[in-house]
């Protein structure tokens, strides 16, 4: 299929933009197979290019032959065409809805982008698993990695090479990934230098309803616990809903059969619900209405809010687990592979301090969520304007940038990054020119060849001029745990995400350039002082030296 | 002192509120000013200081088998949970406390007996810091339109009004006097902000005795005056802040609203504001709701809502920005009333000046704001703070609705203005804790009978001189004369976890932005004093040539370069934001907090 065909008018003049807190601009509209894009062919006023991918809905009206589309993006923004000529606008709406929706993958975007920055690190070879490993190696002798799902066939979501604890073998975890979800059995997720604690994470175990057994997988987790220690096994899901999944084969640990672990059930909600929640949110944050206590009880029932409580609630749970009980923990909720991943990865978030650099943080969501299959072509196909009724999608990955945030605003100088690299990051997993978030599991990348056919998105943010937008200029190390408050008036709504089309960011913007300004001069002055400092020392050290030839 | 029946009680267990943390354990000490409770359980020396008169509610609870709980609550939102062992002592502390926090007679104030070791020059002088009359002048008056008089001078016109009044320079002495008998309470139309750039005039009264059909000819006449002082104008508004059924009602009981048959040229308009009573309960839910021992995020957004806090504050935000359209935009003068006009005009009167000038987003300029629009015109600081034993009916959060609005504007203008929320809490708590003179007394009358003057000190040269805590790193001068337009959609206004639950310290970010950033400019100030005299040195030495030599010169020269070699030390001042000498005078002695002030201690 050509991209031509489904352009029926690649070209309109006459065409008017407007965007939120922008002048409108008119220019000539054209489509390509790939992006939208209006440029007024003035030198000095900005073109919107826009990827089709990042399309969530159109909405036409008609006033006489003057057509307006309504285009609603992924990243939440809403833009505005009016287009002269009847045809003209319904030919550009039927070709965006058709391009913006196409389901093949050889036709995506970054399989066609070439990138125009020179690549100085390939981030496909970034993070990879073996040199993730060496790191755990220098600090124990209890893991080894296992090529025992090289060619994904133990379990077709988890990554080719898996940390598991030395005494096990493969054999024992092909068995044990039969008896959970998805094939995921208990793997490593993190390890806790300080007391050598791990966190371990899995689908759930398939005890079905006559309560099956399986001695290797009760072998495998009761391996990565102490002489005498006991474990917690954080289910995600509340005991009713975990009661319910048994009658699906699914179920949870007994305490029968694992007693060296203690079972605390949390109430993270499936995805399903989360992606009706999102659209509930946006559509609260959009309603013009002056309504105050509309606004807050369309904040209340949209209940995103609950949910960033509940996710950062259960991630401190399974951090205190390990930092403060001195307890290892498995986590898992149905699958594992969403609110699995919540909170594994924000627990160590709050407690390693690694995981809040930009290269920690890339590192993290590459472990977590890449590797850790989480499906991100299926929950992010469609965001919080799609008419089309959702299938899979789900903002989980975007509810733990939510939560990330709620850290970073409640420890500011506590991370490299500042919120722009978390946005990015939303907007990325919705729609880009990498390759990074597509497909759904390593698995899938790997059989597209993605690392040779797509650029990824960490050899863009590992360029020193990104790495510079996205820091943080109040970083200053912090190697300590941070817990983070979870009480509702500690949490906010996350406006750079939520808000951000809804008010003009200019004070904002402004009050940041300044916060860098500051900051920025106090350094120099600091090095400036400190130079003159040193110079004069010299001076004086030197000068005897001269004086006596 | 008499009212202290149990001066210091052992092993009082102070509970934590949210979590089910162990209680800390100390002694309870009731001095003649604070309850102080210090923490022996601790290795570090832990303390809790409440001022007696900031206590709002002391309840003492059923004996449980761990005693006897205490409760406090404050007026400045600091809630306490003390457990006591003995009952009787708890009984003592609770009768102790229920008299010291609500003084029979003003006199009992703890302003009464604060005492900052200045003479009586600098109490003098102190008073004279901050001079409502000379904001008048600052704005252009008198001019051809308007002039100051002292026609109240014995307060005879007006009780409740400020002695020196702007009113229109074409009003006569009967003009005024009859408009005086036809307004609540004598309080006449008289101007509150004057707008230089387009001529238009916000002026303040109380409601109109119109019934249902009254009117006044002198009344009209004054309302005409200040038309005619905007002469480019064809109208001016009439604004009355209160919801129109209750404006109506006042009808009844012949007051009102005007007429608009009556008056020529007026655009009339209601703007919604709810009344005190509305205020205070809605305040009392809102304190509910952050009270509550973990509360799911359902049920604090609920409770959000149900408290119709944020409503009210919208309302008030709403008002304001309205005035100030009209004034800036429209270019009409503003004629903006209440009932009496000492509460809802005053909050959206003062509101509405900070948007316009730039001056009120100033250190001073909000203290010469509050004392212009608050204090000297008779909002009852006394009664509605409930500063002694009173009609609790009385107690309303109108100031505090006021401050809040200024920290939503804040919120959304980061850079527009030179405080920050620690100068905006040390306000507002002052304006509770009555250290200081300026916030006792219902009027300006009320506080020369008292002589406050001379027996009290003001606050404004305290704040003043630790202003360096309450600068916003972030001010730019640049935004120059600017007219605020916030936003006031409901998702602009957020709850003030800093006010509410300022003392909650686990709730708050536990990395401060401000407080980094405040460290910066001190360092910054330090660093430019010691670049200074290190390049004097260096020039004596010869590392530095006296004409740009570059010898010896820092390395990296860039735009930001904070000295240039050629310059001399005197002016080799760096200027950023041109506020550079200003920064670099910036005191570094840190100053105790009003709840760390010496008090007036007793000895058990």
């Amino acid at each position: 299929m050509e991209f031509a065909e489904l352009i029926k008018t690649p070209r309109v003049d006459g065409v008017v933009l407007r965007r939120p807190f922008l002048p409108t601009v008119e220019g000539t509209l054209c489509l390509t197979g790939h992006h939208l894009i209006l440029s007024s062919r003035q030198d000095n006023t900005e073109e919107l290019w826009l990827l089709h991918a990042n399309i969530d809905a159109i909405e036409k009206r008609f006033v006489g032959s003057l057509g307006t589309i309504i285009v609603k993006c992924k990243d939440l923004r809403v833009i505005q065409l009016d287009i002269p000529g009847m045809e003209e606008c319904l030919n550009i709406a039927s070709s965006i809805e058709v391009l913006s929706t196409l389901d093949s993958v050889s036709l995506m975007y970054p399989l066609f982008y070439r990138p125009m920055f020179q690549v100085i690190e390939d981030g496909w070879k970034s993070f990879l698993p073996e040199d993730a490993f060496k790191d755990l190696e220098s600090m124990t002798e209890e893991w080894r990695l296992s090529d025992v799902n090289k060619d994904y066939s133990v379990c077709s979501s988890y990554p080719p090479l898996v940390a598991v604890p030395k005494d096990v073998d493969d054999d024992t975890l092909r068995k044990a990934a039969a008896f959970r979800h998805g094939g995921r059995f208990p793997v490593l997720s993190y390890y806790h230098k300080k007391n050598g604690m791990v966190m371990m994470r899995s689908g759930q175990p398939l005890t079905g309803t006559n309560g099956r057994r399986c001695k290797e997988d009760e072998k495998l987790i009761n391996a990565t616990l102490r002489a005498g220690k006991r474990g917690y096994i954080i289910d995600t899901r509340t005991v009713s809903v975990a009661q319910q999944a048994k009658a699906r084969g699914g179920g949870f640990e007994s305490e029968a059969n694992y007693p060296q672990w203690r079972r605390i059930h949390k109430a993270i909600e499936r995805s399903s619900i989360l992606q009706e929640s999102l659209i509930k949110l946006v559509e609260a944050c959009n309603d013009q209405s002056h309504s105050m206590d509309r606004w807050l009880s369309k904040l209340e029932a949209s209940n995103w809010q609950t949910h960033v409580k509940e996710i950062l609630t259960t991630a401190c749970l399974a951090a205190q687990c390990i930092d403060r009980e001195g307890a290892s923990v498995l986590v898992h909720g149905t699958e594992g592979t969403d609110s699995t991943l919540q909170v594994t990865s924000l627990a160590q978030i709050i407690l390693d301090p690694a995981c809040r650099t930009i290269q920690g943080f890339q590192a993290l969501v590459e472990r977590e969520w890449l590797q850790a299959g989480h499906p991100f072509q299926q929950r992010c196909s469609q965001s919080a304007y799609s008419n089309s009724k959702p299938r899979c999608e789900a903002p989980v990955f975007l509810l733990f940038l939510d939560c990330v945030w709620q850290i970073l605003r409640q420890f500011p100088c506590s991370f490299q990054f500042s919120q722009h690299f978390l946005v990015l990051l939303f907007e990325h997993t919705y729609a880009s020119q990498f390759g990074t978030f597509m497909g759904n599991s390593a698995s899938e990348r790997s059989k597209l060849n993605l690392s040779q056919k797509t650029v990824s998105l960490w050899s863009w943010v590992n360029r020193p001029q990104e790495v510079e937008r996205l820091s943080n200029p109040l970083y200053e190390a912090n190697c300590l745990v941070i817990w983070p408050s979870v009480a509702p008036q500690s949490l906010l709504l996350w406006e750079g995400v939520f808000l951000r089309w809804k008010r003009s960011s200019r004070c904002l913007d402004e009050a940041y350039d300044e916060m860098v300004h500051i900051i920025q001069y106090n350094k120099e002055l600091q090095n400036k002082v400190n130079n003159l400092r040193r110079q004069l020392a010299q001076l004086e050290t030197e000068e005897p030296l001269l004086q006596t030839p | 002192m008499e009212h202290i029946l149990t001066p210091k009680v052992e092993e009082v267990k102070l509970l934590d509120r949210y979590t089910a943390k162990k209680p800390a354990i100390g002694t309870l000490y009731l001095t003649a000013t604070h309850l102080i409770f210090v923490e022996t359980s601790c290795h570090i020396r832990k303390e809790t200081w409440m001022l007696h008169h900031l206590i709002a509610t002391v309840e003492k609870l059923p004996l449980t088998a761990m005693g006897c709980p205490l409760h406090i609550s404050c007026k400045n939102f600091h809630v306490a949970h003390f457990v006591i062992s003995s009952e009787r002592d708890c009984q003592n502390v609770h009768q102790s406390l229920v008299r010291l926090s609500q003084p029979g007679k003003v006199e009992e104030l703890y302003a009464f007996l604060y005492n900052p070791k200045q003479d009586e020059d600098e109490r003098r002088n102190g008073w004279g810091f901050i001079d409502s009359a000379m904001d008048f002048k600052r704005m252009g008056l008198p001019n051809e339109f308007w002039e100051m008089t002292d026609l109240n001078k014995n307060y005879e016109l007006c009780s409740t009004y400020h002695s020196e009044l702007g009113i229109p320079k074409t009003a006569s002495k009967g003009t005024v006097f009859g408009s005086a008998k036809f307004r609540s309470r004598g309080r006449i139309p008289t101007l509150s902000y004057y707008h230089k750039e387009s001529n238009a005039a916000i002026c303040r009264c109380s409601q109109p005795l119109s019934g249902l059909s009254a009117r006044c000819v002198e009344d009209e006449e004054m309302l005409q005056a200040i038309s005619r002082a905007n002469p480019k104008s064809t109208f001016m508004y009439v604004v009355d802040t209160r919801p129109k059924l209750n404006a109506m009602a006042n009808r009844a009981a012949g007051k009102g609203y005007e007429n608009e048959d009556n008056y020529s040229n007026i655009c009339f308009q209601f703007v919604g504001i709810e009344n005190i009573h509305v205020m205070r309960n809605s305040l009392q839910k809102l304190l509910e709701v952050c009270a509550m021992k973990s509360p799911t995020m359902s049920d604090y957004l609920t409770g959000l809502e149900n408290s119709g806090w944020l409503r009210h504050i919208k309302a008030v935000m709403d008002a304001g920005v309205f005035l100030a359209k009209a004034v800036a935009e429209d270019k009409a003068s503003v004629l903006v009333h209440c009932s009496d006009g000492w509460d809802r005009t005053a909050q959206v009167c003062s509101l509405a000046s900070i948007l316009l000038d730039p001056f009120y987003r100033t250190i001073k300029g909000l203290m010469v704001l509050i004392e212009k629009e608050w204090i000297s015109m008779g909002h009852k600081f006394t009664q509605r703070c409930g500063h002694v034993d009173g009609d609790p009916k009385e107690v309303s959060p109108v100031f505090t609705q006021f401050i809040e609005c200024l920290w939503n504007l804040m919120e959304q203008y980061p850079c527009g203005f030179e405080y920050n929320e620690k100068y905006l809490l040390e306000i507002h708590n002052h304006v509770y804790s009555c250290q200081f003179g300026n916030f006792i007394g219902n009027c300006q009358r009320e506080r020369e009978e008292m002589r406050l003057y001379e027996r009290t000190f003001s606050v404004w040269p305290f704040l003043w001189e630790n202003r360096h805590q309450y600068r916003n790193p972030l001010h730019k001068c640049s935004l120059g004369r600017e007219v605020l337009r916030p936003s006031t959609l409901p998702l602009n206004f957020k709850f003030w976890c800093g006010m509410y639950n300022h003392f909650d310290k686990g709730m708050q970010p536990k990395q401060s932005i401000l407080d980094h950033l405040l460290t910066i400019t001190q360092k910054k100030a330090e660093g430019e004093k010691k670049m200074t005299d290190l390049q004097i040195l260096a020039v004596m030495d010869g590392v530095l040539a006296d004409q740009g030599s570059p010898t010896g010169t820092p390395p990296e020269q860039t735009s930001l370069s904070p000295v240039s070699v050629s310059h001399t030390a005197e002016n080799a001042k760096p200027l950023m934001n041109g506020a550079a000498v200003e920064e670099a005078e910036i005191e570094l002695v840190p100053t105790a907090g009003s709840e760390k002030m010496e008090p007036v201690a007793i000895e058990n």
